[in-house]
């Protein structure tokens, strides 16, 4: 025994020698500290690394048996679920992956807007984290071609064709983005490309930019306060505790409860009622025909429902695009000197709690066929859903604010 | 130059040199990149002329046909249909076809070259997707004085029976209609109009 623990040691210190090894581990988890009060709404950053490595996985497997044209993807998917040992369990770990993602990022994203981590100094590590969710939009959006079902063309057609409402350069854009008239084998193909090789590279290589981001200003925490500015006499914030061992077990166990729901999914309701892998999807892409009603996956309905709620068609472009993009100016928008929700008046939690009903609210107008009110109701909330945004400098510098404590509580 | 001395002058030249010859070399790689994007000589060739035999269409009813890979819509338009297009000229949104949506033939009223024969992409000019086809007798909830025409299920758009876009609806242009020519009184070539017939 003691042999094989020095023999281990010595080939630490060989690569050690050779390799930051030990210093790493170090510096991002063993003698990274972070803020001792973690709570619920810590758990999925990690939740996303790991949705991450299973779609990366699950995505290697899929792509052994799935053929990237428009005559035989369709019916690759199917092989794949029919035929291949377990195949089926590979597409809907990848499927539910997907969604999965999509969940664990928006309250990803809700923590920061309830603890204000997207505050000083943490602009950047915000700023980051927008680009790998506008990435994770760009990577959902090809693989959702990919099965070649009807929602899948019919999807790709219609956000293809939002940048044919660009003026003067719209149909020239257009035309190159699908490489063909109309979304066809070309597209697919491309499409493909972007899904497997390009996009999961932006999405690392952001991911490891996040993270470092994180590790040079630290965690914010539930109270909002900055653990750096008391320190003990080793310069060890008073009010931290090192990653490992301490939170590395506290997220081992958000995992393995994340992946038993994850498990329920995708053993018991992989289609989610339609919400998952939408019905039409399970018939096969049809240049002639639209199905009688479409509509996007769940997770970018809110920003669907804002688009058809503007009646002109490059004001309704402009409207989505500006909806995904007002999430990157929080950091100059939210004037309060308080960051945590804990401290914060009445007036900023009104706002967030009217903006979560209406992100809410327009997620389901943006999967239901657009009556009248539903098309008045989508634009009364995508009123309230700017209005978050763009009032946020005068409601959050007039809140009455409570005083914030020195130190975590 | 002495020894240990750097001329830093010198250094500058050939940064500047390199970074700007390298650099011109990178930025010329985008043409490539970018153009190998763009429908490939196989994709414009598929893209051809259609010819399609219209002998059997009946009055009021619809053929579909593929061209580049869109829906072409030929339909076949009698007197009703034909008279009630002028009555709609105040619902539409552009009803002299001003707006670029057509070749020059099919500038008029009914936006085709004979009044019978309706020809158009069946792609809605807002975000392209394939509106169905109702005709007036139709059971369809699309409001009262519906005179048969395209309702795109996508976003609402609605068009008349020339392809004309209704006033209020998120598509801005009327349907497109692609070049075409009679070769025959039964036979359409879509995609080419050379030699007016």
């Amino acid at each position: 025994m003691n042999a094989v623990i020095k023999l281990l040691s010595a080939l630490l210190e060989w690569v050690d020698a050779r390799f930051p090894l030990l210093k790493m581990w170090n510096e991002h988890l063993a003698k990274y500290y972070a803020p001792k009060n973690f709570n619920f709404w810590y758990f999925f950053g990690s939740l996303a690394l790991v949705v991450l490595v299973i779609q990366i996985v699950t995505g290697i497997w899929l792509t052994m048996n799935y053929k990237p044209s428009a005559e035989h993807a369709f019916a690759s998917v199917e092989y794949i679920m029919r035929d291949v040992e377990w195949g089926w369990w590979i597409r809907y770990m990848h499927s539910t992956g997907s969604s999965a993602f999509f969940i664990v990022v928006y309250l990803h994203m809700f923590r920061a807007l309830l603890y204000g981590s997207f505050k000083k100094p943490r602009e950047l590590l915000w700023l980051t984290g927008m680009f790998i969710y506008l990435t994770l939009m760009a990577e959902a959006f090809f693989g959702y071609l990919l099965p070649w079902g009807q929602m899948s063309y019919w999807g790709a057609q219609v956000i293809i064709s939002l940048f044919g409402a660009v003026p003067v350069i719209g149909d020239q854009l257009a035309l190159w983005i699908r490489g063909d008239y109309v979304v066809s084998d070309v597209t697919l193909n491309r499409f493909f490309a972007f899904h497997v090789i390009a996009m999961p590279l932006v999405l690392l290589g952001l991911v490891f930019v996040h993270i470092i981001a994180l590790h040079e200003v630290g965690s914010n925490n539930p109270d909002g306060v900055e653990i750096k500015k008391f320190k003990d006499a080793n310069g060890i914030p008073l009010d931290g505790i090192p990653f490992h061992p301490y939170y590395t077990v506290k997220d081992i166990v958000g995992v393995t409860v994340f992946l038993i729901f994850f498990s329920l999914v995708v053993f018991y309701a992989p289609e989610m009622g339609g919400y998952f892998l939408e019905h039409a999807n399970f018939i096969p892409a049809d240049p002639l025909k639209t199905p009688e009603h479409i509509a996007p996956v769940w997770y970018f309905t809110p920003f669907y429902a804002i688009l058809r709620a503007v009646p002109s068609q490059f004001g309704g472009v402009v409207a989505m695009g500006l909806a995904t993009m007002m999430f990157f100016f929080l950091p100059w928008l939210d004037r309060s000197p308080v960051k945590s929700i804990r401290y914060r008046g009445w007036k900023y939690k009104t706002a967030l709690a009217t903006f979560v009903v209406s992100f809410l609210t327009l997620g389901w107008l943006g999967m239901e066929v657009a009556t009248p009110l539903y098309t008045w109701l989508a634009r009364f909330f995508s009123v309230i859903y700017f209005a978050f945004f763009f009032l946020m400098p005068f409601y959050t510098s007039t809140d009455n604010d409570k005083p914030v404590p020195d130190r975590v509580r | 130059m002495h020894d240990g001395e750097i001329d830093k002058q010198r250094r500058r030249f050939l940064t500047t040199a390199a970074t700007v010859v390298g650099g011109a070399g990178v930025a010329a790689s985008a043409v490539p990149f970018i153009s190998t994007m763009t429908p490939s000589a196989k994709t414009k060739a598929i893209g051809g002329p259609v010819e399609v035999d219209i002998s059997g269409l009946q009055p009021g009813q619809r053929q579909i046909v593929k061209w580049q890979g869109k829906p072409v819509w030929i339909i076949r338009r009698d007197e009703k249909i034909l008279s009630d297009l002028e009555t709609l000229n105040a619902e539409v949104r552009d009803p002299q076809s001003d707006v670029d949506q057509q070749p020059p033939y099919a500038k008029n009223t009914y936006r085709s070259r004979k009044p019978e024969f309706l020809v158009v992409i069946g792609l809605c000019t807002h975000l392209g997707c394939s509106p169905n086809y109702f005709t007036a007798e139709d059971q369809q909830d699309l409001g009262p004085g519906w005179k048969g025409g395209f309702f795109c299920p996508c976003h609402g758009s609605r068009f008349d029976l020339a392809g004309r876009v209704y006033k209020s609806v998120p598509a801005p242009t009327n349907l497109v209609v692609p070049p075409h020519r009679f070769v025959t009184d039964n036979r359409i070539l879509i995609g080419d109009d050379s030699g007016a017939s």
